[in-house]
């Protein structure tokens, strides 16, 4: 008599390709939304004026949008207007605006209360606008984010598994089939918890890895 | 040249919500001179120094650097662009009370940072400079160390470091010493000393009257924004001609 953890195992070729494809997908939303993130603090940066206003309503909505019905939208929405999306880009796509705006969010709090001083003698050194953004401010910002930065890749890792309903085939969808077909929910599931912690205990590896650079700097103290 | 002053201000006039914090002002500074600008907080000297690289913009009058027009556009009469302003700006160098130094560089990139990035000079001239110049204010040692680890003595010799790394015409210091421990103001005068025997074109706001009227060829008082006595120290401290100065130095002591 076969064990469910024997079916398991000899359907093994599905989870692996499930858990590349969902170690994929993070990688490329996390790092395209944090940029995502910073592009549009740059642009936030200056006098409020209606562009800036419409953007951050633009941040905000999307912010309070429910993730499964923003890639839902994508996937099955679009079309309707004539673009048709594969389930895999859109995905991607979803998950880049979404956390792009979460990570704006975040860095905006930040740059609300940096002290003013060195953007100031920036200035005063001859730098402009963009340099002195990208070189003086943000550095200080990421610095000084690094546990919301945290938070919030976990969440993005956690969230790829919602692509399932427009037919991606990550972690999720790999453990959603054995319980379909095989009809062995609870282990595959738990297969697939096991495998979301330790991708979730590496990024905070990585993130506590992240604290000496704060800590050099006096931005954070032990 | 030489006979075009370093700085000279005409008609300066600025407001913040409709109170005039300056009010007319008319100062030049001639090259190498050390200018003091004196007077009780509020009294405008820290805006008047802010609109000389453009930090604030005046609302009426004219700035110019070795007589180059700050912030306008000779030509058509409109704002620089903000390359030219940047600049422009780089031919002033700041210092600020609060010393503002980047506190996610070290030292020594602090002072590389504006030639290296700004500037375009090559990284190994830029930071054989950057040494030798935080070796001509103390704190060569100090390097590789970021700014929150060090005094704020040291903080404001590596903030006049990373100002003279960019070879300003002329240094203006915002209160140097206002935010330092009393023991720590003597290091970072004797630095400011220094550079005003070594030729450097200065304005100063200070409040510490022992360094105006040992360093300085000219004194300037501010009162709401106007400026009520201009001369050289040695009268400015014995013979002021106004009541005012003569009540203000004697609180100063």
């Amino acid at each position: 008599m076969q064990s469910n953890w024997d079916t398991l195992w000899q359907h093994r070729d599905l989870f692996i390709a499930g858990l590349a494809n969902t170690i994929v997908l993070f990688l490329l939303a996390a790092g395209m939304s944090f940029v995502l993130g910073c592009v549009l603090v740059y642009l936030l940066e200056g006098r409020d004026n209606p562009a800036r206003r419409l953007l951050r309503l633009l941040m905000d909505l999307m912010r309070m949008l429910p993730f499964l019905i923003f890639i839902y939208l994508l996937y099955y929405g679009l079309p309707a207007l004539g673009l048709r999306l594969q389930a895999w880009n859109a995905g991607l796509i979803g998950l880049t605006l979404y956390y792009g705006a979460y990570f704006a969010e975040v860095l905006r709090g930040a740059r609300l209360v940096l002290p003013p001083g060195s953007l100031e003698a920036a200035y005063a050194h001859g730098y402009r606008r963009t340099k002195a953004f990208f070189r003086i401010v943000l550095p200080q910002l990421c610095m000084r984010t690094r546990g919301e930065t945290g938070n919030l890749l976990i969440m993005c890792l956690k969230d790829t598994s919602f692509l399932l309903i427009i037919t991606v085939a990550e972690l999720t969808a790999a453990a959603n089939t054995m319980s379909s077909q095989y009809f062995i929910g609870t282990e595959a599931f738990v297969v697939a918890i096991a495998l979301y912690w330790l991708l979730g205990i590496a990024i905070e590896s990585l993130i506590r890895w992240c604290r000496r650079f704060g800590r050099a700097r006096g931005f954070e103290h032990d | 040249m030489t006979d075009t002053p370093a700085v000279s201000i005409h008609n300066l006039s600025k407001s913040f919500g409709g109170i005039e914090v300056l009010r007319d002002i008319n100062l030049t500074v001639a090259r190498g001179e050390v200018v003091s600008i004196l007077g009780s907080s509020g009294s405008g000297k820290s805006t008047l120094l802010r609109c000389v690289n453009w930090l604030e913009q005046p609302d009426r009058g004219e700035v110019r650097i070795g007589g180059a027009r700050m912030g306008v556009d000779e030509a058509t009469g409109r704002p620089l662009s903000a390359r030219a302003l940047a600049a422009m700006r780089a031919r002033t160098g700041m210092v600020f009370q609060n010393f503002n130094l980047w506190p996610h560089l070290t030292v020594l990139q602090n002072v590389m940072e504006v030639p290296v990035h700004v500037q375009g000079v090559a990284r190994a001239r830029a930071r054989e400079r950057a040494l030798a110049l935080l070796a001509k204010v103390g704190v060569a040692d100090k390097a590789e160390q970021y700014p929150h680890t060090l005094s704020g003595g040291q903080k404001q010799r590596v903030a006049i470091a990373r100002v003279l790394a960019i070879e300003p015409q002329v240094l203006l210091f915002d209160e140097p010493t206002s935010a330092l421990d009393p023991e720590r103001v003597g290091e970072v005068l004797a630095v400011m000393r220094e550079l005003a025997e070594g030729g450097y074109t200065m304005m100063v706001v200070t409040h510490e009257m022992d360094f105006a009227r040992a360093v300085s060829d000219q004194v300037v008082f501010l009162e709401q924004g106007k400026i009520i006595e201009q001369c050289a120290p040695e009268k400015f401290f014995t013979r002021p001609e106004t009541e005012r100065v003569r009540r203000f130095l004697e609180l100063e002591g």
